[in-house]
């Protein structure tokens, strides 16, 4: 079961996964990754603090999105994660890729 | 002591497994981190079947069987459909998967990386895929 809840405070596009993403729905994620891009959002911020779960199908969703970050210059952090989810993107070395903070404050800061 | 579970051959199955895995993975002394590692590797490999060897078709079976040999955590995954042998899919790097923007690729890395073993077999028209860990004291 996955819900996602799209924020804004000030400049800043907070996307909060509550549940967990596998392969029956990261193509919602995919989604809305996808219209936050198209809207022409600068900054988007994966807020985790809810996210119990996530597998290679979530995990490949922010994966695909790196390289149009990079050339629309759009700041792409991921904050809040559980130890047990960040210890997964350790894992795959996606936090030498993503910028990842303990805060939203950390996020906003960069 | 033995867990035993069969699952139908979509997507909407995975979330079953998971519960399963939360329940029987409690009986042994591994930290939340590890179980959490193991349900996520077992959920690779059975995504893996049941998108691409079964191409979601939910008539088809894969059974689970976890195995306790007091040293190490047996995980047999079994099915009869295509042969999807995860030792013969080299992990791709990560570098790669961003160019071509593949969505795949990354759960052959993660299951690779969390096992201490993977044994592979397909005999009879049943594929057997072992994914092993150790415990450590």
């Amino acid at each position: 079961m996955l819900r996602l809840e799209k924020t804004k405070e000030n400049s800043f596009d907070i996307l909060s996964l509550h549940g967990e993403v596998d392969a029956s729905n990261s193509v919602q994620l995919d989604e809305v990754i996808k219209e936050l891009m198209e809207s022409g959002s600068k900054n988007i911020l994966i807020d985790g603090g809810e996210l119990e779960y996530i597998s290679s199908a979530g995990l490949g969703v922010f994966m695909s999105y790196l390289e149009d970050f990079q050339e629309k210059e759009i700041n792409f952090r991921i904050f809040n994660l559980s130890p047990k989810v960040s210890e997964v993107f350790k894992i795959l070395g996606l936090d030498q890729l993503i910028p990842i903070h303990s805060t939203k404050t950390e996020a906003f800061a960069g | 002591m033995k867990y035993r579970l069969d699952i139908a051959c979509q997507t909407s199955a995975l979330s079953d497994l998971r519960a399963f895995l939360k329940d029987s993975l409690q009986n042994f002394s591994i930290s939340e981190i590890d179980q959490h590692q193991l349900t996520l590797a077992v959920e690779e490999v059975c995504a893996n079947l049941i998108i691409h060897s079964h191409g979601c078709n939910p008539q088809d079976h894969i059974n689970l069987e976890i195995k306790d040999s007091g040293e190490k955590l047996i995980f047999e995954i079994s099915d009869q459909g295509e042969a999807f042998n995860i030792l013969d899919y080299e992990a791709p790097d990560l570098k790669k998967v961003i160019l071509e923007k593949r969505k795949g690729g990354l759960g052959i890395i993660l299951v690779k990386k969390i096992m201490d073993e993977i044994e592979f077999e397909s005999k009879n028209g049943t594929n057997t895929c072992r994914l092993i860990k150790w415990f450590r004291s």
